[in-house]
């Protein structure tokens, strides 16, 4: 027999426990060594997540569904895969701002906007409100169950109904004593609640050695191991639909991925979750162990959950006993008495510790982002001149506790029976999956805005609140039923569970379905619509940079204002008490490497930031922000100025940038230079060498000249032949020297533009035959053959006269030189094709090697190397010819093979042509 | 920093891993009346894959920074 | 006996004028159009002084004029470079590679023949010119 007083009194044993733990460890905290800071105590408190719904839920999930339980266990693994991306940052964030709470970190990241923090609390409480009062339910009733043992009745046929719901009223009361005295012993700046931690972090262990007892007994005692728990439920026609559960029983696929997603969501933003997860975190690399120890912490918890749900099915066939109780029922059957207590205190330890945390959190968000909030700004109260605001602090968190639980109570009393434990809890998974956009938004967003993440959450939670909120009553008969079965005022595609005739799901997945299209959608098109303020921007940037800015005065800047010091700490003061105050402006000081107090401490960006972030641990971001800006006379910063300072950074990469792009510009600037300067030389190398070669070319006759002038005037006695052969060299080469001056000057003028051109209709048949006619004697006498082959006439060209005489005379005395010294021929050809007079001087000389065809119209090139005697002239007629015809927009080149002769050609257009050309 | 950012990626690839076994059509594979074990074969596949999953998760999570 | 004079240049006109002058004053005249046959002619008949014009066709005066100072039997022979072009890099390279008299056209010939009569007329057995040595090391 287990009478109700043993088991109460085991209760309280098991609480006190907790307890004594818990003081043990906020002891060990206070001496400075703390026992949580473990990464496996850190993922045992985050098996918080595992409550009466897994302990008793799962198993009657299953046995209706089969595998339909394991998508709340799985996304969460799934959504852990990602934590060291999305966690990570969220901890950085939370830790630099000092959050407090999910409603703190909403509200803080769009702006500290106080109506977003207390929407978000509002749906955090209605919303978590089904799920407290399944812990409640819970609870209340394994332990109605567990008073008749070793009869196995159901609580709703228990007879002295009011009794129980007293014993639910009970555990409501006795677990918000608890709470407050967990979580309200005293203020803490930083949040920590380090000795609920580690009483949590016992209840986990708890529970899932209680359930493992169960499920081993069960599955190896009962039976014969897994394998024949199945192989009986395969011989039952109505079980063996559940081995393959996912056409059959579960719901389908998209049921299984909604809830999947529905879950992913949950392990985030359930509040008790951030809770443990962020603000309880003391270490971010606790992180590494928590990864994969605490799913291996839900796989461990599910392994039996389909052993002992087929075990119940096959142990109640009738259906008589509730599979959300077959964990409890199935050892009473057996007649195990201990093992019996032993899961109810593993089912009580699932629910205290959801319930603690849970409230904990709630009464967090409530105090800091609902209640001072508002009183800050009823100026009546005169909030501000209170000197000590610690008490009042502590008050209106336990109130919270107390009212929370009681609500929770209500929602039991109200909507409790209705549904199963799993589906209680997902309608308060589906109300936390509502803050999914404006968080995950908001961290990688910068887009987000406050009015966005306000509309976005309205949204969502309306469409909650009708999908899931209102039908709950309504199946509870505390409005109309007929509201779900024809819709409100007979609107049938208004329906509540078919809305807008959206069927053949379950009422999770269609209530996740409509929720996130308007949750997100909407959050999405107002950001996109609004443009956010300047502190939304900063806060913006705080939170999805947080990886980019370093240090923890991040925030500081944005500060712009002025304030004393003593303003400053009265305030902190009155929060946190004087201790409190006095340790964190010695901490600061200290920071500063000035004693505390001390006149030196100036009150300034650094020091104001500083009282807002410890003053958040307190009361939260938004209200922070407020009580800050009553003592410090800011000076608004403007959008563009936030926008400013945030830029900086970015702007820093933009100088960079352009600083590397700057420097490629020089770069380039230089190596244009430098081959600038390269053509520099290389026309300075030439000028010389142009200078150098034409003083070669004067000084060589020169020297003749002067050396016959001194021979002839030193030696009276030359006889006449040789002075006359003297006298005659002189001549010649005085005439080498006048043409050399002249050829230089011809260039110089061509070169410079100054040259003068007479431009006529020239007719190149005449000047060939007057050159011809004019070299004829010199060819007559070197016995140079010569060939002209002219047409009878030829399209008059527009040149100068006299310069086309000029450059056949040159192309010619070029041939007489260069042609066979012994039989020497000449070829002369003109024609006229495609509107151009071609002029072509082809003489039987050794040729020109293609390297020197390049180059032998450059100045003063003279083909030599290949030749004994060096040709005589100045190097410059050819280079002049080519200019000449250039300049009446014509061509000319060389053609040769080395030992064939070279043929020198040019082109030039017609007048008819040319006229054409220019129109 | 380049550590942690292949790292985060490693990290998500891992979670559209998981996604895709416990999603259509891979779930549907295993969804047959037949035994592993003695175990129906969806249930064996869930948790071994669920288990596989968390035993990558570690690994990746222990290994370097 | 008449010393041996070497003219290798390939203006017709001024080999005609050294030509005469040297004929006039006694010397055995021997005369090259281009390196080549300036390399030849030292070689059969090792004149007593080279007069090397720097731009000839085939070999420049440079190249004879380094050919004679590296060859055992040539390093007496007296060596002056004609040259039109006459900057200081050019004089440099020249008296560097072991010309005695580096001479810039037009030059005057009553000097030439004084220079060309001086540096013979020194003899072979007395000191030479410093420039010789420092050509003689290279």
């Amino acid at each position: 027999m287990l009478h109700s007083t043993t088991i109460i009194l085991i209760s309280f044993a098991y609480l006190g426990l907790l307890f004594a733990i818990a003081y043990y460890a906020d002891q060990r905290a206070d001496a400075g060594r703390p026992v949580i800071a473990s990464p496996y105590i850190y993922s045992l408190s985050l098996a918080v997540y595992a409550t009466a719904w897994t302990f008793y839920g799962s198993v009657g999930r299953a046995a209706s569904d089969g595998v339909g339980f394991l998508p709340i266990y799985i996304g969460p693994t799934l959504m852990i895969a990602l934590w060291w991306v999305v966690l990570r940052k969220i901890l950085r964030i939370s830790k630099r701002n000092r959050i407090t709470s999910l409603a703190d970190f909403v509200a803080s990241r769009y702006g500290k906007s106080a109506l977003l923090g207390g929407l978000v609390t509002v749906i955090a409480v209605v919303g978590i409100l089904p799920y407290i009062s399944l812990q409640l339910k819970a609870v209340s009733s394994s332990f109605t169950i567990l008073v008749q043992y070793p009869e196995i009745i159901m609580p709703a046929e228990v007879s002295a109904a009011p009794i129980r719901e007293d014993t639910a009223l009970w555990v409501a009361l006795i677990l918000a004593a608890f709470t407050i005295a967990f979580g309200t012993r005293h203020l803490d700046a930083a949040e920590h609640h380090q000795g609920m931690v580690a009483a949590i972090a016992f209840e986990s262990v708890v529970k899932l050695l209680a359930f493992l007892a169960v499920g081993v007994f069960v599955t190896f005692s009962v039976y014969n191991g897994f394998g024949d728990v199945f192989a009986r439920a395969a011989a039952e026609p109505a079980l063996r639909v559940m081995l393959t559960p996912l056409e059959g029983v579960a719901g389908g696929y998209s049921n299984w991925v909604w809830l999947t997603i529905l879950s992913m969501m949950a392990i985030m933003f359930l509040p008790r979750q951030f809770q443990v997860a962020v603000i309880e975190n003391v270490d971010e690399k606790h992180l590494n162990k928590a990864i994969w120890l605490f799913p291996l912490y839900m796989l461990a918890i599910n392994v039996f959950v389909l052993p002992i749900a087929f075990g119940g099915l096959l142990r109640f066939p009738d259906g008589s006993v509730d599979a959300d109780t077959f964990v409890l029922t199935l050892p009473m059957a057996e007649k195990q008495e201990v093992l019996a207590l032993l899961v109810f205190i593993g089912g009580l330890s699932a629910a205290t510790g959801m319930v603690i945390v849970e409230t904990i959190a709630l009464s967090t968000m409530v105090c800091n982002d609902l209640v001072m909030p508002v009183l800050l700004r009823l100026r009546r109260l005169r909030l501000n001149e209170r000197p000590d605001l610690t008490g009042l602090l502590l008050g209106i968190r336990r109130g919270a506790i107390v009212l929370i639980l009681l609500l929770g109570y209500l929602y039991f009393k109200l909507a409790g029976e209705a549904y199963a434990l799993v589906s209680i809890g997902l309608i308060s998974f589906a109300a936390v999956a509502q803050f999914g956009p404006a968080i995950l938004g908001g961290i990688f967003w910068k887009g987000g805005t406050r009015a966005g993440a306000l509309s976005g959450l309205l949204a969502g939670f309306a469409v909650w609140l009708y999908t899931l909120f209102i039908p709950a009553l309504a199946r509870s008969e505390w409005l109309p039923i007929g509201l779900l079965e024809h819709g409100p005022f007979g609107i049938e595609l208004l329906r509540p569970l078919q809305l807008f005739g959206l069927t053949g799901l379950d009422q999770i997945t269609h209530a996740m379905i409509w929720s996130m299209i308007a949750n997100v959608g909407t959050y999405v098109a107002v950001s996109l619509a609004a443009s956010p303020s300047a502190d939304e921007h900063r806060q913006a940037s705080l939170f999805v940079d947080v990886f980019r800015l370093s240090g923890e005065t991040g925030g500081a800047r944005f500060w712009r204002g002025t304030a004393t010091v003593p303003e400053l700490y009265n305030l902190l003061a009155r929060f946190l008490g004087a201790a409190a105050a006095d340790s964190a402006f010695a901490e600061y000081a200290g920071a500063k490497g000035l004693p505390w107090p001390d006149q030196r401490l100036s009150a300034d960006a650094d020091l104001v930031h500083y009282v807002e972030v410890q003053l958040a641990g307190a009361i939260g971001a938004a209200s922070a922000r407020v009580m800050v800006g009553s003592v410090v006379k800011e000076e608004a910063l403007t959008i563009d100025e936030v926008r400013e300072i945030l830029d900086e950074a970015s702007q820093v990469v933009v100088y960079s940038h352009r600083l590397e792009q700057k420097s490629h510009e020089l770069e380039a600037a230089t190596a244009e230079l430098r081959e600038a300067n390269e053509r520099l030389k290389e026309l300075d190398r030439l000028k010389d060498e142009f200078v150098s070669t034409v003083t070669h070319e004067l000084r060589t006759p020169l020297t003749s000249i002067r050396a016959f002038t001194e021979i002839l005037l030193d030696d009276p006695d030359v006889e006449l032949e040789q002075r006359r052969n003297f006298l005659g060299i002189i001549t010649k080469e005085t005439e080498r020297l006048t043409r050399l001056i002249n050829q230089v000057l011809d260039l110089a003028k061509i070169e410079s533009g100054k040259a003068e051109w007479v431009e006529s209709a020239v007719d190149m048949k005449e000047v060939v035959s007057d050159t011809l006619a004019a070299m004829g004697q010199l060819f007559k006498e070197r016995n140079i053959a010569i060939e002209a082959r002219l047409p009878e006439n030829v399209s008059p060209v527009t040149a100068d006269l006299d310069r086309m005489i000029q450059v056949m005379l040159n192309l010619l005395s070029n041939a007489a030189k260069f042609c066979d010294p012994v039989n020497g021929r000449v070829e002369i050809a003109l024609s006229e094709r495609d509107g151009c007079v071609r002029v072509e001087v082809r003489d039987n000389g050794r040729g020109i090697s293609p390297k020197d065809q390049g180059e032998i119209f450059s100045k003063f090139h003279q083909v030599g190397g290949v030749l004994t005697d060096k040709p005589r002239g100045s190097g410059l007629g050819l280079h002049i010819s080519r200019q000449i015809v250039e300049h009446f927009g014509g061509r000319m080149w060389v053609e040769s093979d080395i030992g064939r002769g070279a043929c020198f050609s040019f082109v030039l257009p017609t007048a008819a042509a040319a006229a054409e050309r220019a129109a | 920093m380049s550590n942690f950012e292949t790292k985060g990626q490693h990290f998500v690839a891992l979670c559209m891993f998981g996604m895709l076994l416990f999603n259509y059509p891979i779930l549907a594979l295993f969804n047959v009346p037949s035994t592993l074990f003695g175990v129906p074969v969806l249930y064996a596949y869930v948790f071994i894959a669920w288990g596989a999953l968390i035993a990558s998760m570690a690994y990746l999570a222990e290994s370097g920074g | 006996m008449s010393k041996r004079v070497l003219i290798a240049d390939d203006e017709p006109s001024i080999v005609a004028a050294l030509e005469y002058l040297l004929q006039q004053a006694g010397y055995d005249v021997l005369i090259a159009r281009n390196g080549d046959e300036a390399l030849a002619l030292i070689e059969q008949r090792i004149p007593d002084l080279v007069l090397l014009d720097v731009m000839m066709p085939r070999k420049s005066g440079y190249e004879i004029c380094s050919r004679i100072r590296h060859h055992a039997d040539w390093r007496h022979i007296k060596v002056i470079m004609l040259s039109a072009r006459g900057r200081d890099a050019e004089v440099n390279k020249g008296l560097a590679i072991g010309a005695d008299l580096y001479i810039t056209k037009p030059f005057s010939t009553r000097e030439l023949m004084a220079k060309i009569g001086g540096l013979l007329g020194q003899g072979s057995s007395t000191a030479r010119p410093p420039e010789h040595d420092a050509g003689n090391k290279r």
